[in-house]
């Protein structure tokens, strides 16, 4: 402090009547009591897994797995080191999270547009199932899909098949498919590369025709070309296999996506849905209702109104939210372990429990789902440029 | 000094026109070709699904899983010799939320309304008939009657005594000690271990406790994260977004073993207590952030105003910032509550035995194998009905306390 420091009327009762002095010794303070609790914590754990005979580090991802995986997008033997089995984790939690996105985002928009629907009953159904689904813990949904509902499915012997292209039954369900993973990824790719192609095409033709008042034709036959194409990649070039059902029960070809998978999925898309219906409504309310007002004196139609004048301004509100909630559908991945669907915690407890590595893994876990959000929040921080106002 | 709420305000609404069945089908579903479609496709598809849901549900279920285990899913395996503790635990908060409720509502002209004594009636109608409550009817009839004349008293009391609030805040207070005590025992009562506190019961308290522990928590943090002082500022940020990105699975699981190697050899924490503090430490980053929403919608000029006066920073934050920042959070907040007490269930993932732990046991025995829809059906219901509860209370409480003239 700058009394103490050879100035002569230093006074004490000055001193801790002077904020600074306290702004500084309160910091002092705090950082003491976190050091203080840190060491404490970590002296402690240190003595523990000392008097266990273990030191800390991560050499033990390179030892033997020995456990097997139930399903696996990537190539996994149990003779495979832990770090590959954790892979298999965070694939298959990659998976859920990506399906998991985007149906969340059809229905939650869905949901919240219908809220504002004329017809009395399709506004009650979805406000119903807000304040359901909203009011239910995720996990009980969760036991309630795996065992209530698609527990419930006949077995293979029996099973219901949907337009002859799909079966459900007890074990999981089946859809078409490509023949292998790579022209899975391609079709995939294919599909959205064209969709941001079409996104800014759009866009090309929307500014083309507002600066020039015509044209847009030679935009509207690209767009065309661009469908056509990605119809025609998806269609032919993608092998499909049609699953098929065998006598006396199972089905053959196709893609079997399992059981937890499908409950896993169900539940997290219609919970997740709920909130972002929620999100989207508020967006939507947020639009003066002048904005309406003006677009209908402008005549025109309803879905008019909704598409090209509320829907764009409400994007600006709508997606910031939409971040953490799909931070939030991220984290509840890992509930998915509750029914035994190897995902990223699934796989981390059988790590530590094989292991009896509490902390690494326990580190391994918190960097992994950072990394998910983190790579969530970039791609959210763009699209949220994309949407905002450009003012001048 | 009295305030006068004139009546005559709220009955000067317009009254609203009513239409007319046809007239109202005519508006609402069928106004032009596709509402009338919409409609049409909706009725068939959820009338079959309400058909096949009541078919299963009057034919098919099998309802009795839920009468023969109340025990089970209000108290776990505690001791039915000891039920009466838990009766008396009941009893105590029946008389405290109708002492409460009475209090509340002192400047109501009459306290039993029409709607309020509909209520009540409904209340009653529906233990006396409700199978699972059958067996104990005869003592939750009283616990009803033991509300409505508490609510009574406590009108009378409160308009005595403007200041009794503070007291029956204090009663609450201390209800929750005491509560532990007739649920734990000791101090004369015969002890009864965690291992079989459950059920419902164990939901609420662990709701409860982690509520009350994670408040003070998160306010601390939000205040940190915009505190002037840089040291605090870093610490609780990185506290926040560290505990925001990682699930609360991983978060309780590994609190049940890590939180026993961070303590000192020997030192074993309850596994109920390790679970509570590790739903609370989630929960208060949460929380945190929606404090912090409260805090920065509070206008500059406020702080400014205030250290004008003259009043040092923690008197700024208890007396300025702070009653204004957190009336605008109040809905976030028990947002946050709410979904603390969901998250009550993932204490079952941990081995614990709350109401949705009891129920995985129930469904774990022979003689109810496969009683899945009907056993999580019921747990839906009872979650449903607290969740809805108090985000009900909230409005409520954002109505009373929106001062504004908005």
């Amino acid at each position: 402090m700058a009394q103490d420091s050879g100035n002569r009327s230093f006074d004490l009762k000055a001193m801790l009547r002077d904020e600074r002095f306290w702004k500084i010794a309160f910091q002092v303070i705090t950082l003491a009591v976190v050091v203080a609790l840190a060491s404490f914590f970590i002296g402690n754990l240190t003595r523990n897994m000392a008097q266990q005979g273990r030191v800390f580090g991560f050499s033990f991802l390179l030892n033997q797995a020995g456990f097997s995986i139930g399903e696996s997008l990537i190539q996994y033997r149990p003779n495979d080191p832990y770090w590959k089995a954790l892979t298999v984790g965070l694939s298959n939690t990659i998976s859920l999270v990506a399906a998991g996105i985007v149906l969340t985002t059809l229905l939650g928009v869905a949901a919240g547009v219908t809220s504002f629907s004329k017809n009395w009953l399709l506004f009650k159904l979805s406000r119903s199932y807000v304040g359901l689904v909203r009011n239910i813990p995720l996990l009980l949904q969760l036991f309630f899909w795996y065992f209530a509902i698609y527990g419930m499915l006949p077995n293979p012997a029996n099973q219901l098949e949907l337009l002859g292209i799909a079966f459900l039954n007890n074990r999981g369900v089946y859809i078409p498919w490509a023949s292998s993973a790579g022209l899975a990824l391609l079709g995939i790719a294919a599909t959205v590369l064209a969709a941001i192609a079409a996104i800014y095409l759009w866009q090309w033709r929307i500014k083309v025709r507002v600066e020039t008042g015509t044209g847009g034709q030679q935009q509207l036959v690209a767009l065309g070309l661009l469908g056509v194409m990605l119809i025609g990649l998806l269609t032919l070039g993608i092998d499909w296999t049609i699953p098929t059902g065998i006598d006396g029960g199972g089905v053959s070809g196709g893609l079997r996506l399992s059981r937890e998978y499908v409950a896993a999925l169900s539940a997290l898309v219609f919970y997740t849905a709920a909130f972002v219906a929620e999100i989207v409504r508020a967006g939507i309310q947020s639009v003066s209702k002048g904005q309406w007002e003006a677009a209908h004196a402008l005549g025109l139609k309803a879905s008019a109104v909704m598409q090209l004048v509320v829907f764009p301004q409400a994007l600006r509100v709508i997606i910031p939210p939409m971040n953490s909630e799909y931070m939030n559908l991220t984290k509840n991945t890992s509930l998915a372990f509750a029914i035994a669907f190897p995902e990223m915690y699934s796989v981390a407890t059988t790590t530590y429990n094989q292991t009896g590595r509490p902390v690494e893994v326990f580190l391994v876990l918190i960097a992994t789902y950072l990394l998910i959000c983190l790579l969530i929040t970039l791609v959210m921080n763009q699209l949220n440029r994309a949407v905002q106002f450009k003012e001048r | 000094m009295t305030t006068v709420t004139p009546d005559s305000l709220s009955s000067t609404r317009p009254e609203v026109v009513g239409l007319s069945p046809w007239a109202w089908a005519k508006k609402n579903l069928f106004s032009d070709w596709f509402n009338s479609l919409l409609t049409v496709v909706l009725v068939t598809i959820l009338g079959w699904l309400i058909f096949r849901l009541a078919n299963w549900a009057l034919t098919t279920a099998q309802w009795q899983v839920i009468p023969n285990n109340v025990g089970l899913f209000m108290t776990g395996t505690y001791p039915s010799s000891l039920y009466a503790r838990v009766w008396a635990l009941l009893a105590m908060i029946c008389l405290l939320a109708g002492l409460s409720w009475g209090v509340l509502s002192r400047n109501l002209s009459t306290l039993f309304s029409r709607n309020v004594l509909i209520g009540i009636g409904a209340i009653c109608a529906f233990i006396v008939l409700f199978p699972p409550t059958r067996p104990s009817s005869l003592k939750l009839l009283p616990m009803v009657a033991m509300v409505a004349g508490m609510a009574a008293i406590g009108r009378q009391a409160g308009r005595q005594r403007p200041g009794i609030g503070k007291w029956v805040s204090l009663l609450w207070f201390l209800s929750y000690f005491v509560a532990l005590w007739l649920i734990g025992g000791g101090l004369g009562l015969t002890p009864v271990s965690t291992n079989d506190w459950g059920g419902l019961m164990l939901t609420l308290l662990a709701a409860v406790s982690g509520i009350a522990l994670c408040f003070p928590l998160g306010l601390m943090l939000a205040l940190g994260r915009r505190s002037a002082l840089p040291v605090v500022r870093w610490l609780s940020t990185a506290y926040i977004e560290v505990v925001r990105g990682v699930p609360l699975v991983a978060f309780l699981f590994m609190g049940q073993v890590l939180i026993p190697l961070f303590l000192p050899a020997g030192t074993r924490p309850d596994r109920i207590l390790r679970a509570i503090i590790a739903l609370a430490l989630f929960s208060a980053a949460y929380l945190a952030e929606n404090v912090r929403a409260g805090l920065q919608a509070v206008p500059r000029g406020q702080r400014e105003a205030a250290m004008s006066l003259g009043l040092n920073t923690p008197t700024t934050l208890g007396l300025i910032i702070l009653p204004q920042a957190l009336k605008i959070a109040i809905p976030a907040i028990v947002g946050q509550f709410i979904s603390l007490f969901q998250d009550t269930t993932l204490l079952a993932i941990v081995g614990l035995a709350e109401l949705l732990g009891i129920g995985r046991s129930i469904l774990a025995n022979p003689s109810y194998l496969g009683r899945y829809a009907e056993v999580y059906l019921f747990l839906g219901v009872i979650y449903w009905f607290f969740c809805y509860a108090m985000s009900l209370a909230s409005r409520k409480i954002e109505d009373k306390l929106n001062t504004d003239e908005r």
